[in-house]
């Protein structure tokens, strides 16, 4: 049984004009001890889905699926204060910013205090020797002192480091982060990045991480959910998804990767951007961005193929590098993914 | 924390300098003259009118009038009253516990009463009990005092015979003042009926001046946890498996409380302006009343020195709030 056992996942906000699907048709299933990515652009959905999986959404937000199951239990036949012991406790998150995601009238030893107070009882003397661990195992200097800091006082590493001792805190079965490196200076990113995948193994926790940099895909997960505007296109272990791109959005995702776009002058990107609430296309949501959209694909929304592990939602998946639409004849030429240049690997 | 406050403290001088120029030549910007309407009708000789001009010292130059003034006020000396020749200080402080005590009290009222509302609003919002709270303080707000004030002892005092019409205190009870209060000293004599007929005579005086400041800390309270619930600090407190009480009261309302504070320090100046309305209803003898008084009679002195001491309890207030943002917010402390 899959720890964490999502399927159909979709969420509609009310706006004030009408739903808004911005997640439709996204399947996770995690196992314990598994890392897992999900990547996208901005706009894509990752974390809405992942707020909706933790109920940390606004009301206007109606959140369906056909399957919503933490370690067996149906997240959405629970009450409120049966979900509550498992947010924080078995399942817990952290955010982009996490300067603004500390309160900033509490000092980091109350707010990490407060979460072990929660789930895990004990008195205030555990409490506090067990806070002081947790920021020495987060790598935070002098933790005696730092306990007794205000958010104000750190930067946004520590801020950061902080979080996730407040998240591991009470030995979660799941941690999910979301973005947690973006908002970083490019060197304190790497040791974020690290500093999770050491809890990890440490901890034998599972893993979430949503980004949109296909290079720390690469150095962390096992497997990857690809999501492009709300819809799950491509759903791949790492090195299978690096190899073998199935869905057009990946293979230009992976291309625009500087260390695989070879000899090339210029960087490849993919023209326009995510299509928001008013401008989404009518057939494949990609279609307008993708160098193999056909009539075909600007007309009718694609399915997963049956059978195809990936569960690709494309009309012409591609094979080996190798896209079968019949548009695919005029790009092929300028196609960096027929290029031998793969050096980013898992 | 000391040097915040002494910075505070010296921010005050200039503004405290000001008041005392504005309270100077604000009365004596009115039309009228303290020497002829005590003279009233009858009229004054020109002779006995140069007589009590230089007797009161109004025959020197404005620039020296205010200068005197200055310098009896660094000895807090405010003169005497034109009128009773009592000194000016005696005069407020034997009238201002019956005011601040009928401020606290409507205050108070506005406090317990708004905050929740605000707090319940802005978790409900959108929904029916939103906007009836909502509609029902904006309607607090726009109402005129005296009006609100004169239909609320048709209804209560008149028609119902619920609560008094004037006063302080019933006339069954003579309290010994002590400290002004009514109510702390009818608990000082150990009278329990003139502490009850004491909280009764507040009753409708209260809820007629807390009724704008309810308003007024109802919407603020609203709109700042509105603001704050949107936080990412909020969302971690969620994520964080605590109940929804908890991050309501504990870390939304604590962060949202900053502007609040603001706000209830605001209405302070609000609540002793109020209050002139209030007295004059509810016949409550305080300073509103006395000022009244002071002015109609072209009070010089007890004019500006009313002004003046009422300026200073503001700015107190609003340095106690400014004190009251650094025990709330640490970042401002540090």
């Amino acid at each position: 049984m899959a720890l964490l056992d999502i399927e159909g996942l979709s969420v509609r906000f009310k706006t004030s004009s009408g739903l808004f699907a911005a997640v439709e048709g996204v399947d996770i299933n995690v196992d314990r001890g598994e890392v897992w990515s999900i990547v996208g652009e901005s706009g894509s959905g990752k974390s809405v889905s992942m707020l909706a999986t933790m109920g940390l959404l606004p009301w206007t937000a109606q959140v369906t699926a056909d399957k919503m199951a933490f370690d067996g239990q149906d997240l959405q036949q629970l009450s409120s204060r049966q979900r509550r012991r498992i947010v924080g406790g078995e399942m817990s998150m952290i955010f982009q910013e996490p300067m603004s995601s500390l309160n900033p009238c509490f000092t980091v030893g109350t707010q990490i205090d407060e979460m072990i107070k929660q789930h895990l009882g004990g008195t205030r003397r555990e409490r506090h020797e067990r806070a002081l661990d947790l920021l020495a195992q987060v790598g935070i200097p002098d933790p005696a002192r730092r306990i007794k800091a205000y958010p104000h006082q750190m930067s946004g590493g520590m801020s950061q480091r902080v979080m996730i001792a407040m998240a591991i805190s009470c030995n979660p079965r799941l941690l999910i982060a979301d973005e947690p490196t973006t908002a970083l200076d490019v060197t304190i990113q790497a040791q974020i990045l690290e500093l999770l995948l050491r809890l990890q193994e440490d901890t034998g926790m599972a893993l979430i991480l949503i980004t949109h940099d296909m290079g720390v895909v690469a150095e962390t997960a096992k497997h990857v959910v690809v999501q492009y505007a709300g819809r799950q296109v491509e759903k791949q272990d790492v090195k299978s998804l690096f190899a073998n791109p199935r869905h057009p959005y990946t293979e230009a995702l992976l291309s625009a990767l500087p260390e695989r776009a070879g000899d090339q002058d210029r960087l490849p990107t993919i023209p326009g951007v995510v299509p928001g609430q008013h401008d989404r296309p009518s057939g494949c949501l990609f279609n307008p961005r993708c160098r193999y959209a056909t009539e075909h694909c600007r007309e009718v929304e694609p399915v997963p193929a049956a059978g195809d592990p990936a569960r690709t939602l494309c009309h012409y998946p591609l094979e080996d590098g190798i896209s079968p639409s019949p548009a695919a004849a005029g790009v092929a030429r300028d196609n960096p993914q027929s290029s031998p240049h793969r050096e980013v690997r898992p | 924390m000391f040097k915040f406050f002494l910075i505070k403290l010296a921010q005050l001088v200039p503004t405290f300098i000001g008041v005392t120029i504005v309270a100077f030549a604000f009365i004596r910007l009115l039309p009228g003259d303290p020497i002829l309407l005590m003279a009233g009708e009858r009229g004054i000789s020109a002779e006995r009118y140069a007589q009590l001009e230089s007797q009161m010292g109004f025959d020197r130059s404005l620039v020296v009038q205010y200068l005197d003034f200055l310098k009896g006020l660094l000895h807090g000396d405010l003169g005497n009253s034109l009128v009773t020749h009592a000194p000016v200080m005696d005069e407020f402080m034997s009238r201002f516990p019956a005011t601040l005590e009928l401020s606290l009290f409507a205050l108070a009222f506005a406090v317990i009463i708004g905050l929740p509302a605000g707090v319940l609003a802005a978790v409900k919002r959108g929904k029916t009990l939103d906007h009836t709270i909502m509609g029902v303080s904006l309607t607090g707000y726009s109402m005129p005092i005296f009006w609100w004030g004169l239909l609320l002892i048709m209804l209560f005092s008149s028609t119902l015979g619920w609560t008094p019409v004037s006063g302080r205190i019933s006339y069954m009870y003579f309290i010994e003042p002590v400290t002004g209060f009514m109510t702390i000293d009818s608990l000082i004599a150990g009278d329990w009926g003139a502490f009850l007929s004491a909280l009764h005579y507040l009753i409708l005086p209260s809820i007629v001046l807390g009724t704008i400041p309810l308003a007024v800390i109802a919407r603020q309270t609203r709109s700042s946890m509105l603001e704050v619930l949107g936080e990412d600090y909020v969302r971690t407190a969620r994520a964080k498996g605590l109940s929804n009480f908890r991050v309501i009261m504990v870390h939304t309302l604590r962060n949202a409380l900053i502007s609040v504070v603001t706000v209830i320090g605001l209405q302070v100046g609000l609540l002793l302006a109020g209050a002139i309305l209030t007295e004059t209803i509810f016949s409550w003898p305080g300073i509103g009343k006395w000022m009244i008084d002071a002015i109609s009679r072209r009070d010089y002195p007890s004019v500006q020195g009313g002004l003046v001491l009422i300026a200073f309890i503001v700015m107190i207030v609003n340095l106690l709030v400014d004190l009251a943002y650094g025990v709330i917010n640490p970042r401002i402390r540090h």
